[in-house]
């Protein structure tokens, strides 16, 4: 047996993702939120959360994957990596497991369109299951969305 | 007894004690007669001895000692002061200075002072006065050495003086073999409040019983007997090697507590002192600002203090607590926004009249709870003098920095962050912009160099200006070295009015210029500056006479956190745009617009000024101004240019809170941050600076 790993699942499309509970703040409904003019296309935009100002990323538009209504499932992750305090619009979010480490392989080049460098491995549940755990780092890089932002101008 | 929780207050206060070393001594050296100066000295090093002594602070206590020893000779006028003792104690304050530093990283403040030491040490010897015995130059200031006493236990022994009763102050040795040191003492406590009344006690009694003393302790005594029965009494005890008993008269005594009735600073520094010594029976009601002791220490800098005690009655408090009321404050403003709109929904006269009852309150609350932030920038100024003391002397030039509008107040956030930039900038001004002196004799000047640092308030800013009589810069040498690091075209260079060309030492291009000395070495860094400043949402500008002089002038918010606002709507979405920088609202017909190299102008107040649409800037999804006939428009400024924003409708003017929109959204085109309106939305502050070229 390998170290527990309490993850958040989530889901986007056909595909169960998670993010390692720690980084995980809270998770809201969706909400209005404020358009940042000139900002990526992914980030949906800012929203008050009791206080603080808290810019959304759609993580489908993120990982370049087709946007789709807000539907009541629809959830706002609000992780925090690093310097970042981001919320993460996610399809619906309802499970806490325990993960053993040990049942987590190296993630394959490609997920459902998502480049390998997001994602820190591949992890089985049970017998069927499979989870893609997240790089939030890789994910929030500044770099990259300096790039973005750039191709954009 | 538990010293930790005094270690911050004991660093305060020593920086404090320090600060105004540091200034006494530099006054001192222009004006070197004036012997109150060297007792204002004196007084700061002996309460810093005092203080680090009952810290556990050997060294620092045992170099203060030192440099006491020279003061005392020189307070005493056995000596004169010269430049090598005013190297020597400045070396000190330095190695002084360190040690505190160190302790603020949690080190012990441990530091071999042996030259420094050595030096001091000579001074009091040999070269300088044959005649004093170190010996007994401190039996002579026994008294004074003593211990402080508070405002009540002063006041305990005026009173006994004066109504006749005998005030000794009595320091107590007990053998060095004895063996049961506490028990000594308890005696010798004992015979004593047979006799009379012990006002206190240094350590203090429960340090004695604890044997928390090394061989001797001092105290202050009310009795009716006479010094050789008291005397006779103490020696009693077995195991007393001996007792030291001097009769305190009112002079004496004054001169204890000059500071309570001559100057409110040293009063503090006692009042400090005896907070840092951890008496048990001081409860800690006397704490006091940092800056009020220093400004009053700038006070007794000059000659003839004259008094003026005016009792400053101030507590020091966490500027994290101060953080934490400010955010609630924040809440409660939003909440009130919300109210006025809920009583303008609802429209009932007392509900109304409640809200805007509420709103005057909030609006007085909110001025004190800006002003608890305040810190008048002398706090940061303060150590300017000396710096540019020793640049001055190590470039082997002559400067003179005159200091005004030091009382001129900052928010705290802000005077953090200032000191560095000042201080490059100040660094320039003395090594790049003042000349040397055989320059300045041939230029017609006199060998003396000034510059001028002033703070004066202006609007919702505060200007801190830097202004020397140096050489200035030259426009083309800057404009070589721009060319040459390819921050402008030969084209651009040509049409550049100079202050433009003067604000390119601000360029991070500028810095890395190889041979800086081109151009008289300005540039070096100053992007750190400019970057900096504009992190804490001010401006820097230069301009310059060549031949003459430069001036840096920097402009700062008040605060960073409450601005006032005039919010816009454009469609369904709405902004802020602070108050600071509109020059005026109005309306304008479409017929007034006009198309100007395919750039849409406007006439205003009989100039032609550019029109912004912000609709299309931010893409607004449900708002197009091309579709009204009549258009609002915001006209906003930067320095002396302007430009006319187009919005949909303005909604009014508003104190905002502002909030970062967090470092992932950083760097965003024209938009300085984000608030939280009364319904809870979020509304982007527009930086009108990024729209104007």
């Amino acid at each position: 047996m390998g170290e527990e790993k309490k993850v958040i699942v989530f889901a986007l499309g056909t595909e169960e993702y998670g993010v390692e509970v720690e980084k995980v703040r809270t998770i809201e409904r969706m909400q209005p939120m404020t358009r940042v003019p000139k900002a990526p296309e992914f980030i949906k935009g800012v929203i008050n959360l009791r206080g603080v100002v808290i810019p959304i990323i759609d993580l489908r538009s993120r990982f370049g994957l087709d946007e789709l209504p807000t539907t009541d499932a629809t959830r706002i992750i609000i992780v925090s990596a690093g310097d970042f305090e981001v919320g993460l619009i996610v399809d619906s979010a309802n499970d806490v497991i325990d993960l053993d480490t040990d049942n987590i392989d190296n993630p394959p080049e490609i997920v459902g369109g998502i480049k390998a460098k997001y994602l820190d491995g591949i992890a089985r549940v049970g017998e069927q299951r499979l989870l893609v755990l997240l790089n939030l780092e890789q994910v929030l890089d500044r770099n990259e969305l300096q790039q973005l932002e750039r191709v954009e101008d | 007894m538990e010293l930790s929780q005094y270690l911050s207050m004991f660093i305060d206060e020593s920086k404090e004690h320090l600060q105004s070393l540091n200034e006494n001594l530099l006054s001192l050296e222009s004006s070197p007669q004036d012997i109150s100066i060297v007792h204002n000295i004196f007084r700061s090093a002996h309460t810093l001895k005092g203080m680090s002594a009952t810290m556990g602070f050997e060294d620092i206590a045992a170099l203060t000692h030192e440099m006491e020893n020279v003061l005392d000779l020189v307070r005493n006028s056995k000596i004169e002061m010269n430049p090598f003792i005013f190297d020597c104690i400045f070396k000190s304050l330095d190695s002084l200075e360190s040690m505190v530093e160190d302790i603020i990283q949690g080190g012990t403040g441990k530091a071999d002072v042996s030259p420094i030491v050595v030096s001091l040490r000579s001074i009091v010897t040999g070269e300088y006065k044959t005649a004093v015995v170190p010996a007994a130059v401190t039996a002579v200031k026994e008294p004074t050495k003593g211990i402080e006493v508070d405002e009540f236990q002063f006041s305990i022994l005026q009173q006994s003086i004066d109504s006749g009763f005998l005030v000794f102050y009595v320091e107590v040795t007990v053998n060095e073999n004895c063996v049961l040191k506490a028990a000594r003492a308890y005696m010798v406590f004992d015979a004593l409040e047979r006799m009379g009344e012990i006002v206190k006690a240094t350590p203090s009694v429960q340090e004695i019983e604890q044997e928390k003393f090394d061989r001797s302790f001092s105290l202050y005594f009310i009795s009716k007997v006479d010094q050789g029965t008291l005397e006779k009494e103490i020696l009693n005890v077995s195991e007393i090697q001996s007792a030291i008993i001097i009769t305190v008269d009112t002079e004496s005594l004054d001169e204890l507590s000059r500071p309570r009735t001559e100057v409110e600073a040293a009063r503090q520094e006692i009042a400090a002192a005896v907070a840092a010594a951890v008496v048990p029976v001081q409860t800690p009601t006397i704490e006091v600002a940092a800056p009020k002791v220093e400004a009053a220490a700038a006070v007794v800098a000059k000659p003839a203090a004259g008094g003026a005690p005016v009792a400053s009655r101030t507590i020091r408090v966490d500027i994290e607590r101060l953080d934490a009321l400010m955010n609630l404050f924040s809440e409660l403003l939003i909440d009130r926004v919300r109210l006025e709109q809920l009583a303008t929904e609802v429209k009932r006269n007392d509900l109304t009249e409640t809200v805007e009852h509420m709103s005057r309150v909030s609006s007085d609350l909110q001025n004190i709870v800006l002003k608890l932030r305040m810190v008048p920038v002398d706090s940061v100024f303060n150590r300017f003098p000396r710096m540019i003391r020793d640049l001055a002397k190590s470039l082997d030039k002559k400067v003179d920095l005159v200091i005004t509008g030091a009382e001129t107040e900052l928010d705290r956030t802000v005077i953090d962050e200032i000191g560095d930039p000042l201080v490059h900038l100040l660094r320039n001004a003395v090594d790049h912009g003042i000349e040397s002196i055989s320059d300045r004799l041939a230029a017609g000047k006199s060998e003396q160099g000034t510059i001028q640092l002033r703070a004066f308030h202006s609007g919702n800013h505060v200007f801190i200006e830097i202004e020397e009589d140096g050489k200035g810069i030259y426009r083309d040498k800057v404009l070589k070295t721009a060319l040459k690091n390819g921050l402008v075209t030969a084209e651009q260079a040509a049409k550049l009015s100079d202050i433009e060309v003067y604000n390119l030492l601000f360029a991070s291009g500028f810095s890395t210029a190889e041979k800086i000395s081109d151009i008289s070495g300005r540039g070096v860094g100053l992007d750190v500056v400019k970057t900096k400043i504009q992190m804490l949402g001010g401006h820097v500008q230069v301009d310059s006479r060549p031949g003459l002089g430069s001036k840096f002038s920097v402009q700062l918010p008040l605060t960073l956190s409450i601005i006032s606002a005039m919010l816009v709507r454009l469609g369904s979405e709405k902004y802020a745009i602070p108050l600071s920088s509109i020059v005026e609202t109005s309306a304008i017909q479409k017929k007034q617009i006009r198309n100007i190299h395919g750039n849409k102008m406007v006439d205003y107040r009989n100039s032609v000024i550019p029109l912004v649409s912000l609709s299309t800037l931010f893409s607004v999804p449900d708002f197009n101004e091309d579709l009204e006939d009549e258009t609002e428009i915001v006209v906003v400024r930067k320095g002396d240019k302007q430009v006319a924003l187009m919005v949909d409708e303005f909604i009014g003017q508003q104190e905002i809170v502002l909030k970062t929109l967090g470092k992932y959204l950083s760097g965003l085109f024209a938009i300085s941050g984000a608030t939280i309106l009364g319904d809870g939305q979020v509304a982007l502050i527009i930086d009108p600076n990024a729209l104007i070229k």
